[in-house]
């Protein structure tokens, strides 16, 4: 097992076997290394990572996903070598929602179509959606207040709506693990506070849902937070512990402070 | 967010999954209605105008039996072939404009065929006539479909495999130019091979006899049941490649099985018809835009729209200058020329 050259920070003691869980992980993007050497373990809880742009968040999920192959470190699904899972079983155990670019996204498909998808890692290609498959995807509909539109196209729809389904085709997977890139982008505020409520009932319900979030504010209600800087761990905590804090502060070159107002963590920015 | 919403589900899911499954219907009777009166008319349409032989003496009804019904029969499934794999290559590369011929089939089958008509007067050539040999004993037709399949084999060994959709389109085009000039190149040494070599290129309907039926209806059989089983993978590829992986896919195996699924529809068609213009560009448009579904739906409605059209086609190709027969390939350029122009030309004011 290899060892990260950089010890993650976090302080109290972890479960027997983290859900997801990575070594001094090197990923290389184009010759360049954007991971050098990261080492985190994920349990149940919501986590959300923040930090610079260009840091290797992103980058990090789609490692953590089994999207992009290590170059060097390992990565670990309850206690067994990611690679060692075959497509299917680590489809069924982690679901990943992509960050949204446009242009991605095409085709003839109903938002349900969409959703639906999400359940192809328990159907296979060959089989027919069952009682089961049709009642997670109502939820997953229902959850994130797409059903009312379920029969339109994909492409006919705004860039939150949008990104509401691409989350419930994400929920309707019923992973253990969810993976979500930037899941707030293009949303109106009542759908942020949507999102980051469901996202606090998943992880109290034992999901380990992991998020990359760039909305501070949103991102301090998370029950843990990672800082990511240059590919590598520059904080791992509470939101509420001040080396966090402080961290925080520091890899946006001070341009923010973190502040309490009505009994909650937000983010200002220094004008 | 509640559970709200999911009160009430059932009416206004139904209503409008009803709406999506009517267009469907619709659309897939149509096109059934009508194939069975183009079938007519292709029985009915001869050199000397419209006769229906089936009334008529043995002769006439020989030639009905013998020349026009499997010829009729022949360009359905041609354009069938066709319209499935514009299908699969348009969900496959995630673009509307992907067409059959993308992958180098085209090229290599056109090569084959100008290999095989130049056979006899490359004698001081030593490998080309070799090659021309072996191809000759294959016959016109085997040439084609081995010549198809050798240039995607070539496109998939440049691009290293069909992991990377980009990698594979310019690996594609590459092969297409490369052995596009190299028929060139023959042809030019053998310039007897250049009138067989248009006929092949222009696409033509007139060679089908009840053997091409049986082979391009084996095909048909084979393609068909595969690209349709995978359609949920060009479903999935539809949000993204990383998301259809994360999906659990195992992309790149079934990636390779799509391109022979294209490459053998393709091969068969141009092998039997030759480079039958725009049927499977046009089909899975012509789909999309009157019944857009998932590929499932999309990929069969395709084959049966990429039949009608080519069976329209020749339809036409055999009566507009009758006892003069219009290469069919250059009604289905027309045709589906003016057909992508009017959707631009909608899509642009709508």
């Amino acid at each position: 097992m290899a060892t990260g050259s950089e010890p993650s920070t976090f302080s109290t003691p972890p479960p027997p076997v983290a859900a997801l869980r990575v070594d001094g992980l090197h990923v290389q993007l184009g010759g360049l290394p954007v991971l050098r050497g990261l080492s985190l373990a994920l349990h149940p809880g919501w986590t959300a990572i923040v930090g610079p742009n260009g840091g290797g968040k992103s980058t990090l999920l789609r490692a953590l996903a089994g999207l992009l192959p290590p170059h060097a470190g390992q990565v670990w699904l309850e206690g067994r070598p990611l690679a060692a899972y075959s497509a299917r079983s680590r489809g069924q155990r982690i679901a990943w929602l992509a960050q949204q670019e446009a242009g991605e996204a095409r085709g003839e498909l109903t938002v349900r179509d969409v959703v639906q998808l999400g359940r192809l890692p328990h159907l296979g290609l060959f089989a027919a959606p069952g009682p089961l498959d049709d009642a997670a995807v109502d939820a997953a509909l229902a959850t994130t207040e797409c059903t009312d539109w379920q029969c339109r196209r994909l492409h006919e729809l705004s860039g939150g709506e949008r990104q509401r389904v691409l989350l419930a085709r994400a929920l309707a997977v019923e992973a253990p693990v969810l993976l979500l890139d930037e899941p707030t982008t293009h949303l109106d505020p009542p759908h942020q506070v949507a999102v980051v409520r469901l996202l606090k009932r998943l992880a109290k319900a034992g999901t380990t849902v992991v998020s990359v979030l760039h909305d501070l504010p949103l991102a301090l209600q998370a029950d843990r937070l990672v800082v990511i800087q240059d590919g590598r761990v520059r904080a791992d905590g509470s939101p509420r512990s001040t080396e966090v804090q402080g961290s925080l502060v520091t890899v946006f070159g001070g341009a923010l402070s973190i502040e309490r107002v009505g009994g909650r963590l937000t983010a200002v920015p220094r004008l | 967010m509640t559970d709200r919403s999911r009160a009430g589900l059932g009416n206004a899911t139904r209503r409008a999954t009803d709406l999506g499954a009517l267009r469907r219907r619709r659309f897939s009777i149509g096109l059934l209605l009508v194939s069975i009166v183009l079938a007519g008319a292709g029985l009915a349409s001869g050199s000397d105008g419209w006769s229906w032989p089936w009334f008529g003496d043995a002769d006439a009804s020989l030639i009905l039996g013998q020349i026009r019904a499997p010829r009729t029969l022949g360009a359905w499934l041609t354009g069938a072939l066709l319209g499935l794999a514009g299908a699969v290559a348009q969900g496959l590369f995630r673009n509307p404009l992907a067409d059959p011929y993308l992958l180098g089939s085209a090229a290599g089958a056109s090569l084959a065929v100008v290999l095989v008509l130049a056979a006899g007067s490359l004698g001081g050539v030593a490998i080309g006539w070799a090659a021309a040999e072996g191809l000759a004993r294959l016959g016109l037709v085997g040439a084609a479909f081995a010549g198809a399949f050798v240039g995607v084999a070539l496109t998939l060994a440049l691009a290293r495999g069909a992991q990377q959709t980009p990698r594979l389109l310019l690996a594609g085009v590459i092969v297409g130019v490369v052995l596009s000039a190299l028929g060139d190149m023959v042809s030019t040494a053998a310039p007897e091979a250049l009138r067989g070599k248009q006929a092949f290129m222009l696409g033509t309907t007139g060679f089908l006899g009840w053997e091409s039926v049986g082979v391009l209806a084996l095909g048909l059989a084979l393609t068909v049941p595969i690209a349709w089983r995978l359609a949920r993978v060009l479903d999935a590829l539809a949000l993204g490649e990383d998301s259809a992986r994360s999906l659990g896919l195992a992309l790149n195996r079934w990636r390779l099985v799509l391109v022979a699924v294209l490459a053998l529809a393709t091969g068969l068609a141009v092998s039997q018809a030759g480079l039958v213009a725009f049927v499977g560009l046009a089909a899975p448009h012509l789909v999309r835009r009157c019944a857009p579904a998932p590929n499932g739906y999309t990929l069969l409605a395709s084959a049966a729209a990429g039949g009608t059209l080519l069976l329209a086609a020749d339809v036409l190709a055999r009566s507009l200058i009758a006892p003069q027969e219009l290469p069919v390939g250059v009604v289905t350029a027309v045709l589906g020329g003016s057909y992508l122009l009017w959707l631009m030309r909608r899509r642009r004011l709508g």
